[in-house]
């Protein structure tokens, strides 16, 4: 998005983190006669992929990016019994975990938050979660994507062995794989469908690969 | 430039320290909680170089890392001797030795108060002071290495937060603990190694010490992300808790100092990381703001004060903020995260490796040392010690500890490495 001066007020408090303001310009925007659905997509959208695109160009922090997301919370407390009440459901699921044996989360959490912000339906399982907690979680919430996060070099290991099981599980889902010392070439080897090297890319990354025929 | 007699360690480091090239590259592992070894790569290398086998020593219990004992240290010619604070990141004294039998099968000692229960992963929690009436502090996983802290945060009223929640861990330092360092740093000494002292109380903001797994109840901002999230909305309030951190902490520095005078060689002032894998935790102006005063006002302290050189840990992409970290008056760089973005070896000693020590950087220890092939440590050992020991400036060290369960024949390569570099025989 170029001239985010130019955004609206409720786009531009989120991007910026202005989580105290959002709510009374959510219900301003609700009073002009927008629907849920149009905030979230014309609004809400449009600044969590402002906020994805400053952090992968660094003029952004993940402090900043986290006060945009609790910012992005704060709007969709106010719209989701609208959008129940109005039928209305995110395009994609997505299931999100650390790998079993790690406790890291801010990067899984990060991630989940822009997915969120992309209008993803986001089941968060947590962190040191078991392959067959992941198989489990995917049976019963049917996303199309599952994003497995690592922090440590020992638990690299345990993704690949989940990659493995929910293949074997014969799941049809995309996976998708990050952290810090993960890289493409590692999610190539151990069957991934999919790596992002930062929560800014993460979400582009998600919608290209649910768009993919492969 | 081989010198009739070696140097000391002690002489080794000091010459890279005043960017002099030494007789040959100084080697640390075991003189901080960012320069050690995981408990399994001690017994390793024990077992590789037929040193006598016991439990391991673990004098880090958050990450599991384990004493580099005399016999150890002098087989791999490690240049360092450890000052260590006497408690743990889980507020127990490193005392009262006990043995445990570790999740993956290892004999370890451990503290006394080293004292866990099961959790419900089958992993393990251990308690703030070994007190298993407060809540747990730290968890093992079933399948872990380490431990991670447990985020215990009370609910946060933010207009009315008290900076004093937050300065519960800072006050002034014991004769108990100035004796334990007065000891601690005359027996480094003795070693003719260069004396490495971890002191504690100038890390502003370390995320592993935010949660303070040490303390049986802490109030105050304790959750990981809230504390980020403070840095972007609360900054003025951080601020206050570092000044008055920065104050307790200078004092104690003073107290340690006319105790121990300049036997030291090095202290180890923080560990806050500012670097991701591809980026920083803070801009540049940020960092002026919020961080530097206390960093720029601990440095002018000891340099006024001692002869001890300061040393600076942050993980990541932290080149922008190199610049920064030099004009606090940091001395020394670790672990210099050669794989993350912008911090490629021969670009940092080009740039910065006039002004500040590189004390890391040897090896990468999130792909080529656990899982690349001796013959690619080799290649990268040799590579690194190339391009950061010219004119001095650089202690030999992995970018930060060796993690759990590395292949011993690669821990191998990387010593025979640096010796081949040396000009010396393998370690045997």
């Amino acid at each position: 998005m170029n001239g985010m001066n130019e955004a609206h007020p409720l786009t531009q408090a989120i991007v910026a983190g202005r989580r105290k303001e959002v709510a009374g310009l959510v219900q301003q925007c609700l009073a002009a006669g927008e629907s849920a659905r149009d905030i979230v997509e014309n609004r809400l959208l449009p600044g969590m992929m402002a906020v994805g695109e400053k952090f992968k160009c660094n003029e952004i922090f993940v402090p900043d990016m986290l006060i945009a997301g609790r910012a992005m919370k704060e709007a969709l407390a106010v719209l989701e019994p609208l959008l129940v009440i109005a039928g209305v459901k995110p395009e994609h699921r997505a299931v999100i975990g650390t790998v079993q044996g790690d406790l890291h989360d801010i990067g899984k959490n990060l991630v989940a938050m822009m997915w969120k912000g992309a209008n993803f339906d986001v089941v968060d399982l947590g962190a040191n979660v078991s392959p067959s907690a992941f198989v489990e979680a995917v049976q019963k919430h049917q996303p199309r994507l599952v994003g497995l996060s690592t922090l440590l070099t020992t638990t690299m290991p345990a993704m690949r062995d989940t990659v493995r099981i929910i293949r074997k599980a014969g799941l049809a889902v995309k996976v998708m794989i990050g952290g810090a010392p993960i890289t493409q070439e590692f999610a190539s080897e151990i069957g991934a469908d999919g790596y992002a090297p930062d929560a800014g890319t993460a979400a582009d990354a998600a919608r290209a690969l649910l768009q993919s025929k492969a | 430039m081989n010198t009739p007699h070696p140097m000391t360690g002690r002489q080794r480091v000091r010459a890279a320290l005043a960017h002099r090239e030494a007789d040959r590259v100084p080697l640390d592992f075991g003189s901080t909680g960012v320069t050690g070894m995981h408990v399994t790569c001690v017994a390793a290398l024990r077992q590789h170089y037929g040193l006598p086998e016991h439990p391991v020593t673990v004098i880090e219990p958050y990450q599991m890392l384990g004493e580099v004992e005399p016999d150890l240290r002098d087989a791999l010619g490690i240049d360092t001797a450890s000052v260590l604070p006497p408690s743990t990141l889980f507020g127990f004294r490193n005392e009262r030795w006990k043995e445990w039998r570790a999740p993956w099968g290892q004999e370890l000692l451990v503290p006394g108060d080293f004292v866990t229960t099961p959790a419900s992963d089958g992993g393990w929690h251990i308690y703030p002071g070994g007190d298993t009436s407060a809540s747990a502090s730290g968890h093992l996983p079933a399948t872990g290495y380490f431990f991670d802290t447990i985020i215990r945060q009370e609910p946060l009223d933010e207009d009315h937060l008290k900076l004093e929640d937050n300065l519960e861990e800072f006050g002034p330092i014991s004769e108990g603990d100035v004796a334990h360092f007065c000891s601690g740093v005359a027996a480094a000494a003795a070693t003719g190694k260069a004396v490495v002292a971890t002191l504690g109380g100038t890390a502003f903001g370390d995320i592993a010490l935010v949660p303070a797994p040490f303390l049986k109840r802490p109030r105050g901002i304790r959750d990981v992300e809230e504390w980020y999230v403070s840095i972007a909305e609360r900054p003025a309030f951080v601020r206050s808790i570092f000044a008055k951190q920065c104050e307790i902490g200078l004092a104690n520095l003073a107290k340690i100092a006319a105790a121990v005078g300049d036997q030291i060689d090095v202290v180890f002032l923080c560990g806050t990381d500012f670097g991701t894998q591809i980026s920083q935790f803070c801009s540049v102006q940020t960092f002026r703001e919020v961080y530097q005063p206390f960093y720029r006002a601990v440095n002018e302290w000891v340099h006024q004060h001692t002869t001890w050189k300061t040393l600076k840990h942050s993980c990541g992409a932290v080149r922008p903020l190199i610049p920064e970290l030099i004009a606090s008056g940091f001395d020394i760089l670790n672990p210099v995260q050669c794989s993350a973005t912008g911090m490629e070896a021969a670009g940092l000693k080009k740039d910065f490796g006039g002004q500040i020590t590189f004390w890391g950087g040897g090896v990468d220890t999130q792909k080529t040392l656990p899982f690349g092939s001796p013959a690619q440590v080799r290649a990268e050992v040799l590579s690194r010690c190339e391009i950061f020991s010219r004119g001095g400036g650089f202690v030999f060290n992995s970018i930060h500890n060796l993690q759990a369960r590395t292949p011993a024949d690669n821990l191998a390569a990387m010593f025979d490495a640096l010796a081949e570099f040396n000009g010396r025989p393998r370690p045997q």
